[in-house]
């Protein structure tokens, strides 16, 4: 019984390798021919490059390339996502814990309009978002199509409901007496607020930047309207999309692209795979 | 109780950034789309000088407009199979890995590895997988139909539609398949091992066990696929960016074209904002109706086990 058992384990083990090799193989193209001059990747796309140093002048070469504005991209996607990520963690849990603390109509009501907007697709709101935005820059002065300001306050206004909502869920289970004996204590309501609960929101923050962090950071729909193309802001996905349309595709080059875009998100997720599992998952079950 | 200390100016405070964020970003433009798209709205006409009500005219050129009919039809069909094609991946998979596999966290991470790259950059890897990488495998293995340019996946708009099943699967099974594990370690270990005592066989034991007891985790997997293939579009830009072009309705139109895409390019390419913007509402509506509905019915199977 327990032979035949293992047996089986060992042919299940089989498969689940054969797939997971399946699943990694695209990754695996990728890696291999960031490594080729144009001429070695039209010749054979499935060998190994003949110099893996090749792979690091790609990589030199997309970093400068004008063309690609590679490196200044990466920049503005690091400011985006750094700004929008503490801003969709500091307003949402302020505000989703004074929206469970004070039990009044008007708070549960809007709290319900908000988790009620979750359902809203991009696309109802995307056009008129646009001309919206240049009205407001004719009356306020303030810039908002093609800015920092402007994709900071969108990530704001989209994902602000769920990360209110994940916060929420959680600070309903705080029982009331840890602030109570805070406020006796002297500690007026902010101070309670950011010494105290702040503080143990600490799973939650984690779940929330996870989420938004990883869309973000690979959204392209929301920066493409917002920023427009051949902006001097961009993020990588608009960078490596441009490249793609821009030329007859340079695919060596295309995939070193790629590469470096895939990067920062492989070692982040090596280092903290589980928590970034558990929040992405987290995130939409609820 | 005072009235004034119920909502204390902390509550206002607090709540002040948030309610300017989503007033400003998803309110104002929501109610401004719903009236546009009853207007001759256009991207270089400046909002307010010369708008003019124009009633149900954008909903009725959209009836009259093939490609939307057209996109709407293969939206349908990509979702349903990217549906059926996830949730059966991902429950074999999820199946896989909490058996007790030796590499079972490393497998877990593996197939969860493409929902963290951006569908963008994932449909331009399999554009290269399909149109470069295939074909020489076709050479390699003395097979010249895998060769032939004629026979690329994504040269004919039926098998490139299935090329974005596939890419879609593989990018969100791993995903899926996280919230099917969690159901499968729920289910008492008890049970398993009676059934292993009487001699239950597996077949059995998934269909009056496994798939019973998870059926919750069903309701989140389906709506999560549903709402998330009617909304595809990143994997569509790179993949497919809408093409091959197909003769429907005695028109040359979009082959690949799913609904977002449709609505991206009718307000943008084709300069017709409010033509776009009704169809957005429609894509809104049908999106509502859909997921009211799904929800309901799951709800209804679960109390009735």
């Amino acid at each position: 019984m327990k032979a035949r058992y293992s047996a089986r384990l060992i042919s299940l083990e089989a498969l689940a390798a054969a797939l997971f090799m399946v699943f990694l193989f695209p990754f695996f193209i990728v890696i291999i021919n960031s490594g080729k001059t144009p001429f070695e990747i039209t010749q054979n796309p499935l060998t190994f490059p003949a110099d893996w140093a090749q792979t690091l002048r790609n990589m030199a070469t997309i970093w400068t390339s004008p063309n690609v504005k590679y490196s200044s991209s990466f920049l503005s996607s690091v400011i985006i996502t750094v700004a929008s990520l503490l801003l969709l963690d500091v307003l949402p849990s302020q505000a989703a814990w004074v929206l469970v603390r004070t039990k009044t109509r008007l708070s549960s009501g809007i709290f319900f309009i908000f988790v009620a907007s979750m359902v809203i697709p991009f696309q109802i709101v995307m056009f008129p978002l646009l001309s919206w935005f240049r009205q407001l820059t004719v009356l306020t002065g303030i810039r908002l199509l093609r800015t920092y300001t402007g994709i900071i306050l969108a990530y704001i206004g989209f994902g602000m409901s769920q990360s209110i909502f994940l916060f929420h869920g959680f600070i309903k289970s705080i029982p009331r007496e840890i602030e109570e004996a805070a406020t006796i204590d002297g500690c007026r309501p902010a101070q309670t607020f950011y010494q105290v609960i702040f503080p143990i929101l600490r799973p939650i923050h984690a779940t929330v930047v996870v989420l938004n962090g990883i869309w973000i950071w690979n959204d392209y729909l929301l920066p493409l309207l917002v920023l427009g193309k051949g902006n001097k802001v961009m993020t990588i996905p608009l960078a490596v999309s441009n490249f793609a349309g821009a030329y007859v595709k340079q695919w060596d080059l295309m995939l070193t692209a790629i590469l470096m875009a895939m990067i920062p998100i492989v070692v982040l997720f090596l280092v903290a795979q589980k928590s970034i599992i558990k929040g992405m998952v987290a995130g939409s079950i609820k | 109780m005072k009235r004034k200390a119920k909502h204390g100016a902390i509550f206002w405070i607090f709540l002040a950034p948030v309610l300017v964020a989503f007033i400003l970003v998803i309110v104002v433009p929501f109610f401004l789309g719903a009236y546009y798209s009853f207007t001759n709205w256009s991207a270089t006409a400046r909002a307010g000088e010369t708008l003019k009500l124009i009633g149900l005219a954008n909903y009725a050129g959209i009836l009259k407009a093939p490609s939307f009919l057209y996109s709407f039809l293969i939206t349908v069909v990509y979702t349903v199979l990217n549906m059926i094609a996830i949730n059966v991946v991902s429950f074999g998979l999820a199946l896989l890995v909490t058996r007790a596999l030796r590499g079972r966290n490393v497998y877990r991470a593996g197939f969860f590895v493409p929902n963290l790259i951006g569908g963008l950059i994932l449909g331009y890897i399999w554009q290269f997988i399909f149109n470069n990488a295939i074909p020489s495998l076709g050479t390699a293995l003395g097979i010249p139909a895998w060769a032939n340019p004629a026979n690329l996946l994504l040269a004919k708009s039926n098998t490139a539609l299935l090329a974005m099943v596939l890419v879609g699967t593989w990018q969100y099974a791993g995903y899926i398949m996280v919230i099917y594990v969690a159901a499968i370690e729920t289910i008492p270990h008890e049970l398993i091992e009676a059934s292993l005592i009487d001699g239950v066989s597996a077949w059995r034991r998934l269909r009056s066990i496994t798939i019973p007891l998870t059926r919750q985790a069903f309701t989140v997997t389906l709506f999560l696929t549903l709402v998330n293939s009617f909304k595809q579009f990143d994997v569509n830009v790179s993949l497919t960016a809408g093409g091959p072009s197909v003769m429907f309705a005695g028109r040359p139109i979009y082959g690949t074209e799913l609904l977002a895409m449709n609505i991206y390019n009718q307000g943008l390419r084709s300069n017709d904002m409010a033509g776009g913007q009704a169809r957005a509402v429609v894509f809104f509506v049908v999106l509502v109706i859909v997921s009211v509905i799904q929800v309901a019915i799951n709800k209804r199977r679960e109390i009735e086990l």
